[in-house]
């Protein structure tokens, strides 16, 4: 089942959504870039191509506390500060955000299930948008992902005139239930017609997909070349300017590791989750050190995580998405694309 | 001038005065252009670019790289010869080890600025009579390149090269009249509810990726304070506004007196932070305060930040005389 | 924002030197002189001891306002530490106004060893300028309150 709206009733529609629950979407901010922010009345949906930071945050945010500790006298308490997490909605998701979930979900959902993560996974409906303009760093191809098809709970594009919406999971046809039931003239059920329009609407993005540079750059399979691409003279090289920063690990939707710290105010411990990159030279510290010395090692890890062990041990899914932000935000653009093509030419 | 440069590189390879070059190596778009070394002619022959988007400036990489056996050529811009200069001031950098060519430099564009006005799927750029003809899959757009230049160039301070040992292109004046200070003045002027509102704006998007502290020429410690668990203020994440302002201002006075200005910090933030606007506060000041200074203008200057008078010097309670309820 | 004035009394750090102004608070103590117990002392061996992240953190651990006193300019046991001080503060207070922090909750003062009057006054005097001030919300660290 297919629903449409004309574009002038966009915030109609964000409105009704926003009414049934907690509503993120992609806004500009005041240095020009789109981020993910609460609806408010007024609030207008970023034209940009994609957030600044990934989607991932809703569910992995870059700082969750865990538990706090007291002290009285021998006693330790041990404290969950959960909030009860409530219904929200992402609104305007890309297709490589959407994959990512996928990406994420296979570490935080395997057992032992990281319920912080579960938690604000099963409360989210996730709504996806279809890039109308892809950019020259977008290669969400490479890993089979449709951007003209973007997935989620709904999936959405946007034309010219008309909005539309399918929605493709339970969730996602109770939200759109939901939102009927409220106003039963926001939504139109699209006919075969509009079916068509939204057809050639799919295949004019194909069309601009076909076009992009990074559009013929191949996946490969390199499961079988672990130790021969992980004793690779070529990291060296490409690591070699690498700054050690945290940039591309922090900008990527699938980056999942993180460090658990306590922050100690005298009176009691707050127990905390942050982001992690293998970029830095603490990433894995342990009592007798780190086991990566060099930069060349650590930009290693990172790459061969993306591309070897994580398809290693969840079938051959990749670790990328192909969102392209690493592309966009490395200090030197040393970046995952320029690694595949340079392990690419040590194969031949 | 990409060519000349390319040329001057081949010959000093070739003769044998270098054993490497330190330039910039072409990516897949016109300007995803990686620092690199270059040791092969051939390799330097296909694969070095230098345009407007060369913006990286190379000195810090001088410190691993003059550390090395052999001699290092290294194309510097003039913005760049003076963090080169601190350096050696730092003795960071050895002199002897490293040839510097400086290079001419009209300003470098930003592609966040390109982005910013909606330009996306650049496929090439070309630059003519000071506009940029941009093509894109959608299209062929063109801008003034002055107006998409990265905010360091467009408030360019020196296009003189402080340190050479050969020149490509003409050496320029110190700009005398650059209003680099008008945005720290503007704040200066506000209240200071109002500077807080606006810091706790920029400042709350910082991610902690330390790209500004990684790139920076200044901050060269081997480790850094921020990454020391021993040190108490180890945060891998700001886990609130205190650690983030703390960061923020710990790392510009960490190069207070030693940062030249060179604008890597801003170019770098994913966040577009403008945090140029921190380190040009400390240099505003003691160029008020203690008399003129530019830091890496020659080598073995003493930083005002080390230095003293006994008799002249502002009391502290100074600061209390700007309004600021 | 503002708590009840009567209740609310504001932390204040002092970080003294060891041989002017630690001298100096001693020498209050053997007068008799009383200062607001709302001031912590910190010893120091030298007022240039105190780096910029001694400050921030004396306001992350919830102090409202932080003090720094040495001997004068010219006194100084190690000869030129309080000259290091002296711009070194300068630099830092300037930065954490422009970042819209109050001037007011930083403050550089010179005490001897044998001004303890002079130290009664300027903490009473400082004391009084925060209390007016209030609670520190700019430079505060949220996780740091204990309640």
């Amino acid at each position: 089942m297919m629903y449409q709206i004309p574009m002038e009733s966009l915030d109609r529609l964000l409105a009704a959504i926003a009414a049934q629950q907690k509503l993120y979407l992609p806004t500009d901010n005041t240095a020009g870039e789109a981020v993910y922010t609460e609806w408010t009345q007024g609030a207008a949906l970023s034209k940009k191509l994609n957030t600044l930071r990934s989607a991932k945050d809703f569910f992995f945010p870059q700082i969750q506390n865990m538990a706090k500790f007291r002290r009285e006298g021998k006693k330790i308490e041990v404290i969950d500060d959960r909030a009860e997490a409530d219904d929200f909605c992402i609104f305007g998701v890309r297709a490589c955000d959407v994959r990512s979930f996928d990406v994420l979900d296979n570490v935080f959902l395997a057992d032992p299930v990281d319920t912080w993560y579960e938690t604000r996974r099963k409360h989210a409906t996730v709504i996806s948008l279809a890039c109308t303009r892809p950019g020259e760093t977008c290669f969400c191809h490479t890993f089979g992902i449709d951007a003209a098809k973007a997935g989620g709970d709904i999936q959405c594009w946007e034309t010219k005139d008309t909005f539309y919406l399918e929605p493709l999971t339970e969730k996602g046809q109770a939200l759109a239930d939901a939102l009927i039931a409220a106003d039963g003239e926001l939504l139109t059920q699209c006919g075969a017609d509009q079916e068509a329009l939204v057809e050639k609407e799919t295949e004019r993005i194909h069309k601009i997909l076909e076009k992009l540079p990074l559009y013929d750059l191949k996946a490969e399979d390199n499961r079988e070349r672990e130790l021969e691409l992980f004793r690779s003279k070529k990291w060296k090289e490409l690591s070699s300017h690498c700054l050690g920063c945290g940039a591309c690990t922090f900008v990527c939707p699938t980056c999942q590791c993180f460090d658990i710290e306590d922050f100690n105010n005298g009176e009691t411990v707050q127990r905390y989750r942050c982001w992690d990159s293998c970029m830095y030279h603490d990433f894995t510290l342990m009592a007798a050190g780190t086991p990566r010395l060099t930069q060349t090692e650590r930009f290693r890890q990172r790459f061969m995580h993306k591309l070897v062990y994580y398809p290693k041990a969840h079938d051959g899914l990749f670790s990328c998405v192909g969102c392209g932000r690493c592309l966009r935000k490395c200090p030197i653009h040393m970046n995952i694309v320029k690694v595949m093509e340079t392990l690419k030419e040590e194969k031949e | 001038m990409q060519n000349e440069l390319k040329w001057r590189g081949l010959e000093l390879l070739k003769d044998g005065a270098v054993d490497r070059i330190l330039g910039w190596r072409a990516g897949q778009f016109v300007y995803d252009i990686t620092p690199d070394v270059f040791t092969d002619p051939e390799d330097l022959e296909k694969n070095f670019i230098y345009n407007e988007f060369c913006g990286a400036n190379l000195s810090k990489y001088l410190i691993a790289e003059s550390a090395k056996e052999g001699k290092v050529a290294v194309f510097l811009k003039p913005c760049d010869t003076y963090s080169f200069n601190q350096l050696c001031t730092e003795h960071r950098i050895h002199r002897e080890n490293v040839y510097v060519i400086g290079i001419e430099c009209y300003g470098k564009v930003s592609v966040d600025a390109l982005r910013q006005r909606g330009i996306d799927g650049i496929t090439g750029i070309r630059s003519e009579m000071g506009s940029l003809k941009i093509d894109t899959i959608y299209g062929e757009e063109s801008v003034p390149a002055m107006e998409v230049y990265a905010e360091r160039c467009r408030n360019c301070k020196s296009k003189k090269h402080v340190v050479f040992d050969e020149l490509i292109g003409a050496d320029g004046e110190v700009v005398d009249d650059c209003d680099r200070f008008d945005m720290v003045e503007k704040l200066e002027q506000m209240s200071a509810q109002e500077r807080f509102e606006f810091w706790r704006g920029e400042l709350s998007r910082c991610i902690r990726c330390n790209a500004c502290r990684n790139v920076c020429p200044a901050c060269s410690c081997e480790k850094c304070v921020f990454d020391n668990p021993k040190s108490g203020v180890l945060n891998k994440a700001a886990a609130d506004n205190f650690e983030e302002n703390m960061f923020h201002i710990i790392r510009a006075y960490h190069v207070a007196g030693r940062c030249t200005d060179c604008g890597e910090c801003s170019r770098v933030c994913p966040e577009h932070i403008p945090l140029h606007l921190l380190n040009r506060k400390f240099i505003k000041d003691y160029n008020e305060l203690y008399g003129d200074f530019v830091a890496g203008e020659s080598v073995g200057q003493m930083s005002p930040v080390a230095d003293f008078t006994t008799d002249r010097d502002a009391e502290p309670s100074v600061v209390q005389k700007g309004g600021d309820q | 924002m503002q708590m009840n004035d009567k209740e609310w009394k504001p932390k204040i750090i002092a970080f003294c030197c060891n041989w002017c102004s630690y001298s100096g608070a001693d020498l209050a103590g053997t007068n008799r002189l009383s200062y607001p117990a709302e001031v912590k002392i910190i010893r120091v061996p030298c007022s240039c001891r105190v780096n910029p992240m001694f400050i921030l953190r004396a306001f992350q651990q919830g102090a409202d306002g932080v003090i720094l006193c040495g001997c004068h300019p010219g006194d100084c046991h190690y000869s030129t530490g309080n000259y290091h001080t002296r711009r070194r503060m300068t630099l830092l207070f300037s930065m954490l106004n422009y970042l819209g922090v109050e001037s007011a909750r930083t403050r550089v003062e010179w005490v001897s060893a044998a001004e303890g009057a002079r130290f009664v006054s300027v903490m009473d005097s400082f004391v009084a300028d925060i209390t007016k001030l209030g609670p520190n919300r700019r430079l505060e660290d949220l996780r740091c309150k204990t309640n």
